[in-house]
């Protein structure tokens, strides 16, 4: 079924592309702002990498790669989650050591798979023009689950993602609101994942939001700037995919990234231009 | 050493109790039999110098950390079993590192609010109140819409505190609140306080080094030293073992830095 769309987005391959984009596009700065508040900015980067090893295990097995790689990345970002609220790892090097035993586990699942390491390809860099109407459905339903889960919850993860300490003791449930969150980020990185790739994942969860902090006055803004901003590198990363040919999954992520800059460039002149004292 | 007996009239129960603490990092003790309480809309200060166990008092006090002996008791239950855990305000020592915060100050303050409707609801106009009272008693309701970023270090400390006020606590549990905060925001932080406790009957454990600008307000003083209480009363009774608060505010950490 094909959509009566203005070009680009006139072909159904491209309108597959857009919705999956959309909901990818929506969901992954959405969280990745509690992550990047938490310092925790490269979290969807270490479940990437898990991800990865779900899909190779999916390819080899003959389950369906993107319901394998959410189970694994479930079950990593949940553990490292529980180590670092059990004071057992600091964050970073929980992360390491899953985002290692991830992508080996990858090679080594992917090298039994054998010829089938082209399809291995399309998780790591994205292959969003290829995706079916059954993964675009499922893409955006996880995303439409995002979206619900982040509409009821926001307020207590911005509280918890400041603040944990003061959090804990005012009675919210720190431990059930951080490993949501972790489920969240891993729902969110396998959806991504046929649309930047793993490899780029944490990009498309990090670069809009920092654009945002620097345009937004109010956290609340800055959710709003960073779903815009995610929304409109991917709109506008597929159009020019298209007309120059280009690899999507990265253009979309160069579009962020170049947005990431101007904000950067536009607050350091307006800091220097009108300096604020304390 | 004076010791207060403690006792409290009626049902109310003490918001803050601790009977005979014990706790240690490995073999290291940190904390000796330490008995303590606040009452019901007590102000009470706890002193102590670096290392003599404070802040690990205060994680036990808090429920934070476990005891690993003797019992702590908030309103009466131990605190992983205190349901109203908003009955509880607490300020966080170098609450947050804010130049990354995204957030104004209301919704920063608003945050305080959030467990005590119940984390997946709306804020009701209720809460709304609660905020608009918490901004007016640090004297920043004027300031609700500002980035928090672009306020002093001051101004950041009474942001804090409104958000621990906001859930209307009965016991506000404050850690080094005043430490390196501008004269001005030590007074307005001081008014919010006194009014808290006096009009409002908050009970007030306020944990620091620099009393100088409570020392008047004190209904208590307990004094910490090498993990055990060395000192629990008015602080007039510090006169009596020779160590004066009031006039000669010096005196006090000139003491307790010195040769047990």
């Amino acid at each position: 079924m094909t959509l009566p769309l203005p070009w680009p987005f006139d072909r159904e391959y491209m309108q597959l592309a857009l919705a999956s984009g959309v909901a990818v596009g929506a969901c992954a700065p959405l969280i990745g702002t509690f992550l990047v508040q938490k310092r925790l900015a490269l979290m969807g980067d270490g479940i990437g990498h898990m991800a990865f090893a779900g899909v190779a295990a999916g390819l080899v097995t003959g389950v369906s790669p993107l319901w394998m790689a959410l189970l694994v990345a479930v079950a990593g970002a949940v553990t490292i989650e529980w180590l670092r609220l059990r004071k057992r790892a600091s964050g970073d090097l929980a992360l390491a050591a899953f985002f290692y035993t991830g992508i080996a586990a990858g090679v080594v699942l992917t090298g039994l798979a054998g010829s089938l390491n082209s399809g291995v390809l399309t998780y790591l860099f994205g292959s969003v023009l290829t995706v079916s109407p059954e993964d675009a459905l499922s893409i955006c339903v996880l995303g439409v689950c995002i979206l619900a889960v982040v509409a009821v919850t926001w307020r207590a993860l911005f509280a918890v993602a400041m603040d944990e300490e003061a959090a804990r003791v005012a009675g919210l449930p720190v431990d059930a609101l951080s490993l949501g969150l972790a489920a969240l980020t891993a729902v969110t990185v396998v959806a991504a994942m046929r649309v930047v790739g793993v490899l780029l994942v944490a990009a498309l969860m990090v670069l809009p939001v920092g654009s945002a902090q620097r345009l937004a006055r109010s956290f609340r803004a800055t959710l709003r700037w960073a779903v815009a901003i995610g929304l409109g590198s991917v709109v506008v990363g597929l159009a020019v995919a298209r007309a120059a040919s280009l690899a999507p999954g990265g253009t979309i992520v160069l579009i962020a990234s170049a947005t990431f800059t101007v904000t950067a460039a536009l607050d350091v002149g307006r800091r220097v231009a009108a300096p604020h004292g304390h | 050493m004076q010791v207060s007996s403690g006792v409290t009239g009626g049902a109310r129960p003490d918001p803050l109790r601790m009977e005979a603490v014990g706790f240690a990092y490995g073999r290291h003790g940190v904390l000796d039999n330490v008995s303590l309480h606040v009452g019901p809309g007590e102000f009470v200060a706890l002193t102590g110098p670096n290392g003599s166990g404070k802040s690990t008092l205060l994680r036990v006090a808090l429920g934070l950390t476990p005891p690993e002996r003797g019992s702590v008791r908030l309103f009466g239950e131990p605190p992983d079993r205190l349901d109203e855990r908003w009955r509880v305000g607490y300020v966080p020592q170098r609450a947050v590192i804010v130049d990354q915060l995204p957030a104004t100050v209301e919704e920063v303050v608003a945050s305080g609010c959030v467990a005590r409707r119940g984390w997946a609801r709306r804020p009701s106009d209720k809460d709304q109140h609660r905020v608009d009272r918490a901004l007016a008693v640090v004297a920043l309701a004027d300031r609700r819409r500002t980035p928090i970023v672009e306020l002093s270090g001051g101004q950041q400390q009474r942001v804090f505190i409104a958000r621990a006020l906001a859930s209307d606590p009965e016991l506000l549990v404050l850690d080094e609140p005043i430490a390196g905060v501008d004269v001005e925001s030590q007074d307005r932080f001081r008014d919010a306080l006194v009014t808290r406790c006096r009009d409002d009957g908050v009970a007030v454990l306020l944990v620091s080094h620099e009393l100088g600008a409570v020392a008047d307000d004190l209904d208590r003083l307990i004094v910490l030293r090498g993990g055990t209480v060395v000192f629990d009363g008015p602080p007039a009774g510090l006169v009596d073992i020779g160590v004066s608060l009031g006039v000669h505010r010096h005196d006090l950490p000139v003491w307790l830095e010195g040769p047990g």
